[in-house]
């Protein structure tokens, strides 16, 4: 490949485009397809599987957007559940107005916990909910904002490696306690739930949940074409510069802090609308969305698919998550102990994870050979 | 000092050190062209003074090698002029504009110094290619490295580079898996992308091979005249090679500056050099 003779890198090879549409053509058209057969046919899909691939598809997002910080910038973060809540939030936000009249209280404006709390009005952030066309940029601002103040606040004091994570660990966890407070206005431990419609539509009927599926299907496949788009370019070769040596990247000239902070702030934006299009498929978001362990396990995920892939984020997300609700089914005691001697495993055995797997092999049984390239730019 | 002559070294006197605050005698005269002025900085490590009232002044488009024992300050020196230490007292002004103690390391970058580091620091997981097109001077603001695109003048200046310092064949290959010359060699090309005016070389032939050695010998005397090159050595042979003018560093503060003849025969550096 004479990656240098081009002005820019290709956003996918030959093989990339092959493999994305046939993995988007499967997922967009063929389980719907699958979906609309009778149910007495062999490889008819089940109405049940729907939102559940569609959850499997969010916690995909929501690992794509910790392997462009952590696979790329070297940017561990172990709170990005905290961005994923909030997106899932402020969703929750919208589908609790939408319910109006219908919650078990029967109060026009205040929504059933409130009523509950017996507060009077309405808290001043709960305006602007109801309005769909408020409450998705604030699924997009919210998380975004948190991650600018944070970021700035930790890559300005060049704060990295270790102490970075703990820090993140800290802010989810600080998140968790203020949401599990019923006075913080969002619903306390039990977070916001019965949901009855989105945009006019049942959530609960199955031709909504279709839709909602395919929306996170596209907004997988984007955020996958955006997330190659940066990786790609100039800025994607910045970041693995910083992830290596993040002192000589300030002595070429560049702001490591700038840089870090858009990839920070856009892979907390792309965590939102996962857990946007997350909390309408599973019916409820509470504050164990914030619990540490949860963020931490999309570290897993990023790690056993492989990271610094983005393609082995979405695999390992599935993998894993498909693992868990197989074995929480049939043996839940087990699980933890499965994921931790998963990763473990993973670690030691197969450091580039599922998705590396081949090409360490490859490796191994012959030594990669040097491919002989000239410039091009001396025949320009 | 008489008017004119330019004495074959200049030894700075301990004691009238305290009474010049460390102003070298030479920066005072008007018509030298200086392209980095050190005066007077001290840095001090929990009470050890790495660097002690250095004063020194490079001119443009001078070769300028440094020597000194362990210790005595060198590295530290390199580290005031990009901006990763801040001095205690003392200015470090470039260009006769700009005083680099008030920058940071990315605004220092910026204005055309270039620090190579004493252990090649190459980024490993890219090509070759890739390290010199990050090192290329051209917009560093995020957006517009993102949207970057290697035009047809950007792909000549970076063959033109490595040309220079003969790696073209090496383009395509991972940084990583260069030989340690290789590694200096592209950080030199790096920072002839960067279209640095000053280049600061802290031991470039630390490791090389005797071949290796005098190939970038013959790199840096190409590139004087054009550039500012300070280097950093501890290879005699090699600073005899340059036959650029030297500074001996000593407990933080220049013990004696001149040709490598006049240094190598200096009783105070001898004494240094090889203890008491």
């Amino acid at each position: 490949m004479r990656l240098e003779s081009e002005t820019r890198a290709p956003l996918l090879g030959v093989k990339g485009w092959a493999i994305f549409i046939a993995v988007g053509l499967f997922l967009v058209v063929a389980v719907p397809l699958l979906n609309a057969l009778p149910p007495s046919s062999p490889v008819h899909v089940p109405d049940y599987l729907i939102p559940l691939l569609g959850k499997y598809l969010c916690y995909a997002l929501l690992a794509l957007s910790v392997d462009l910080i952590w696979g790329y910038c070297g940017i561990l973060s172990l709170g990005h559940g905290a961005f994923f809540a909030l997106g899932g939030y402020a969703m929750g936000m919208y589908l609790m107005r939408q319910i109006g009249e219908r919650g078990v209280y029967g109060h026009p404006i205040l929504p059933d916990f409130m009523v509950f709390l017996n507060w009077d009005s309405l808290p001043w952030y709960w305006y602007g909910f109801d309005s769909f066309a408020f409450a998705m940029p604030m699924v997009i601002l919210v998380p975004g904002l948190l991650a600018l103040v944070f970021g700035w606040l930790a890559f300005r004091s060049r704060i990295t490696g270790v102490y970075f994570s703990i820090i993140t660990q800290a802010m989810v966890f600080a998140l968790m306690l203020a949401f599990f407070r019923n006075d913080f206005g969002f619903g306390g431990n039990n977070g916001l739930t019965d949901f009855k419609e989105i945009l006019g539509f049942n959530v609960h009927a199955p031709a909504t949940r279709m839709g909602l599926y395919i929306a996170s299907a596209v907004a997988l496949g984007a955020a996958f074409l955006l997330c190659r788009f940066i990786v790609t370019s100039k800025l994607g070769r910045v970041l693995l510069a910083v992830r290596d040596a993040e002192l000589r990247v300030r002595f070429l000239g560049y702001s490591v802090t700038a840089v870090k902070l858009f990839v920070f702030t856009l892979s907390a934006v792309l965590a939102g609308i996962a857990g946007a299009l997350y909390v309408p498929q599973v019916g409820i978001i509470n504050p164990s969305e914030f619990s540490p362990a949860q963020s931490i396990e999309i570290a897993i995920w990023v790690a056993v698919g492989g990271r610094a892939t983005l393609a082995g984020a979405v695999l390992g997300a599935f993998v894993v998550n498909a693992a868990k609700t197989w074995l929480t089914g049939v043996a839940p005691e087990m699980w933890l102990f499965f994921l931790g001697s998963l990763f473990i495993a993973v670690t030691l055995f197969f450091p580039a994870g599922l998705l590396g797997i081949s090409s360490q092999i490859r490796r191994r049984l012959a030594r990669r050979p040097a491919p002989a390239l000239a410039v091009e730019a001396k025949d320009a | 000092m008489p008017d004119g002559m330019e004495p074959a070294m200049v030894e700075i006197d301990a004691t009238q050190r305290g009474i010049q605050t460390g102003v070298d005698a030479r920066a005072a005269e008007p018509n030298i062209d200086r392209h980095l002025y050190l005066d007077g900085i001290t840095v001090s490590f929990d009470g050890f003074r790495a660097l002690n009232e250095l004063s020194l002044v490079i001119r443009r488009g001078e070769v300028r090698t440094i020597v000194g024992p362990n210790g005595a300050g060198k590295t530290t020196m390199l580290d005031v002029i990009t901006g990763k230490t801040r001095p205690d007292r003392g200015s470090a002004v470039f260009a006769d504009k700009h005083d680099l103690t008030r920058l940071d390391e990315t605004e220092i970058a910026l204005l055309g110094i270039g620090r190579k580091f004493q252990k090649p620091t190459v980024f490993e997981n890219l090509t070759v290619f890739e390290n010199l097109e990050l090192a290329l001077k051209d917009d560093r603001g995020v957006f517009a490295t993102l949207f970057s695109a290697r035009t047809r003048e950007k792909r000549r200046r970076m063959g033109d580079a490595l040309e220079t310092v003969g790696l073209a064949a090496r383009a395509g290959d991972l940084a990583g898996d260069l030989s340690h010359g290789q590694k200096q060699w592209l950080e030199i090309a790096m920072l002839l992308v960067q279209d640095a005016e000053l280049l600061l070389l802290d031991e470039p032939v630390a490791g090389l091979t005797d071949a290796e050695t005098e190939q970038t010998a013959d790199l840096i005397l190409r590139l004087a005249g054009e550039r500012t090159l300070v280097v950093i050595e501890h290879d005699m042979e090699f600073v005899r090679r340059l036959g650029a003018r030297v500074t001996v560093l000593h407990e933080g503060s220049v013990l004696a500056e001149g040709t490598i003849d006049a240094i190598q025969a200096h009783p105070r550096v001898i004494e240094v050099y090889l203890g008491r």
